[in-house]
């Protein structure tokens, strides 16, 4: 199995300063797989799918490292051609289907855009692969979705919208982030359903960020521990789940609710793994400064 | 729907009634006398009454009012008392130049702010956009006039380059119908007469248009920058859109609603800011007649063509309602 996306020593800063946001990120996700990036609030997992999608925020930029797509590196790529990749070959799932779609567009537009645009397709087969994915996501007038705008439709019904537009150009690898945990827990797990299954139908590449380790047992082959920025650990999921390497990801499993016992009591993070953490960081940070 | 239109019309109406009061008050409450004006020093004081009568201003001014207003409402402005033509004639004669003149600017200011606006969106942070908040503060702190005064001494004076004064040479033969001379000029297409006309207007319209497009420029700015960090946005570049095609795409339409409100308060100014800006560059529009009117004491002439100005005012703010409407679907359905 080669490895479709691969990172290696990403390290993003605070533009113009050397503080980081990402340090040393490396990870790499084989062809047809899902990677989960697991980490609290703030731990850099949205940073690293912008980081692969040249979409930063301005305040943030790569200072150095390599990410490669099908062993294409990106860094290397003229600004056009980077975009022409990205276009062609990723596509997002956002976490807040409210704020993903254009409030002022029609539907149908923004499904099919990247497939006339970036791709060339033609009108009215864009517009055809955009009715065959709505299909595929179960939503029944699509017809009349297509001619609709996001406020006249449900959130869950929006995120179906997305999830059919991220399908729509066949991706190589596409990047989920928290696809789920703005929607209504009712439809949460039918959404999760959804994406796995539609990522298994069409084989794609999938980098998973949550911050739920029960949905990454459920959903990903294999998975990152992120901390400030940092991969505590990278593994298998059968690994992680019954033998974590780091006390770090021992602790988060602790403290993730389990279906065998939910009435388990949950163990926070101790102070002194994230003593732990916090030393590592410093390391790391140690040596970056020296570089 | 029905129901809003008619409010809509029923406030229309109230606003001109309001603005007729005001003007035919204040014209009779600034100094100067009509009356004397026309008749010149040693005319006795049974001329001066003859004359009152005669103009109708011996009666109150409740009375003067009521006559005026029932005129009017029967398309009877009066006769302007300086030049004895019939007022409304004397109006529309005159305010297809303006309103060329106008919409010339305010195409300058959209184009000029737009292209500030996406510029500085684009190279955000950096030495362009700082560049662009001076320019922007330069041109919004000079008035509209003071522009049209070192145009006229720039390309007028020193460079030589272009006429300063008058709408269109006068020596040209005109095969005009109407007076909207740069729309007929392009229907018939005659360009060199466009080009002529033109050549006379840019200077004015440019005077009038940079105030406006510095605000333009910097709202539309703000408002972009505001946009393109949201989620839709991020989305579309990560399509693989450039930054101007994800501005154009995905950020304009949103972005563009408080400028539009900006614009059509500011255009009203801009309309009002023809009047010297006319009488600088002898340009033969409305706000040149109107400069005559308030040296002449043309009581009549005044009023009809403030009450032309309000009645330009109620369209804009209608017209900018219904572009509202139609940037934004949800107001379309709600
Ligand atoms: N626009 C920004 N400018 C500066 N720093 C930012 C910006 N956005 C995020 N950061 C910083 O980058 C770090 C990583 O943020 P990121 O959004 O990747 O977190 P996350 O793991 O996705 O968290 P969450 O679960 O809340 O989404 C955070 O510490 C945050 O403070
Ligand atoms: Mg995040």
């Amino acid at each position: 199995m080669s490895a479709y996306l691969e990172i290696t020593g990403l390290n993003a800063v605070l533009r113009g300063t050397r503080t980081r946001v990402l340090r040393d990120v490396s990870l790499s996700v084989s062809k047809g797989q899902v990677h989960g990036l697991v980490g609290e609030s703030g731990a850099g997992k949205s940073m690293i799918g912008k980081a692969i999608l040249g979409v930063l925020p301005r305040a943030i930029e790569v200072a150095s490292g390599r990410i490669s797509l099908g062993g294409q590196d990106l860094g290397v790529l003229p600004l056009r051609e980077r975009l022409r990749v990205i276009g062609s070959q990723t596509a997002v799932i956002p976490q807040d289907p409210l704020t993903a779609l254009n409030p002022s567009r029609r539907i149908g537009p923004q499904m099919t855009d990247r497939l006339t645009r970036t791709l060339g397709w033609q009108k009215t087969r864009a517009n055809h692969r955009a009715l065959d994915l709505l299909e595929e996501v179960a939503i029944r007038d699509p017809e009349r979705v297509l001619h609709s705008y996001p406020h006249e439709l449900s959130g869950g019904m929006r995120q179906r919208v997305l999830i059919a537009a991220a399908f729509a150009a066949e991706p190589k690898l596409i990047v989920a982030d928290e696809p789920t945990t703005a929607l209504d827990v009712t439809v949460q797990k039918q959404i999760l359903k959804m994406i796995a299954d539609m990522q298994t139908r069409h084989g794609t590449t999938m980098l998973f960020v949550t911050h739920d380790l029960g949905v990454v047992a459920r959903v990903c082959q294999s998975v990152s521990i992120l901390h400030s920025g940092m991969v505590m650990e990278e593994a298998d999921i059968r690994t992680m789940l019954t033998a974590p390497a780091h006390p770090y990801t021992a602790a988060l499993l602790a403290a993730t609710p389990r279906y065998t016992d939910p009435e388990a009591s949950l163990v926070p993070v101790s102070d002194t793994v994230l003593a732990g953490v916090a030393e590592a960081i410093r390391a790391s940070d140690t040596l970056w400064g020296r570089a | 729907m029905l129901k809003r239109l008619l409010l809509r019309l029923i406030s229309i109406a109230i606003t001109l009634l309001g603005v007729s009061i005001v003007v035919f008050v204040a014209v009779r409450l600034v100094p100067g006398n009509p009356v004397a004006m026309m008749l010149g020093p040693g005319a006795t004081a049974e001329d001066a009454a003859a004359l009152e009568a005669l103009l109708g201003l011996d009666k109150s001014i409740l009375v003067q009012y009521w006559i005026w207003l029932t005129n009017v409402v029967q398309g009877d402005f009066g006769t302007s008392i300086s030049l004895r033509q019939d007022v409304l004639t004397l109006v529309l004669g005159r305010l297809p130049a303006t309103l060329e003149l106008a919409f010339l600017a305010l195409v300058f200011a959209a184009l000029l702010g737009g292209m500030l606006a996406v510029t500085g969106t684009i190279r955000r942070g950096g030495w362009t956009e700082n560049g662009i908040d001076l320019w922007n503060g330069l041109t919004l702190s000079t008035p509209d006039f003071l522009w049209g005064l070192f145009l006229i001494l720039v390309f007028g004076v020193w460079l030589q380059i272009a006429g300063i004064s008058g709408r269109i040479s006068p020596q040209l033969d005109l095969p005009f119908t109407t007076q909207f001379y740069l729309i007929e000029s392009v229907l018939r297409l005659r360009f060199d007469l466009t080009a002529n006309l033109i050549g006379h207007m840019w200077m004015p319209a440019l005077a009038l248009a940079l105030p406006l497009s510095a605000m333009i420029g910097q709202l539309l700015k703000q408002s972009l920058k505001e946009t393109m960090h949201l989620d839709y946005v991020t989305l579309a570049r990560a399509k693989g859109f450039t930054e101007n095609q994800v501005i154009w795409r995905e950020a304009m339409r949103n972005a563009l609603a408080p400028t539009l409100t900006l614009t059509a308060v500011q255009f009203t100014h801009l309309i009002g800011g023809t009047v010297i800006v006319e009488r600088l560059f002898s340009y033969g529009g409305l706000g040149n007649l109107a400069i005559d009117a308030v040296i002449n004491r043309d009581l009549p002439l005044i009023q009809g063509i403030v009450l032309v100005f309000a009645v330009i005012f109620v369209l804009i703010n209608l017209a900018v309602d219904l572009l509202y409407a139609v940037l934004n679907p949800r107001l379309r359905h709600g």
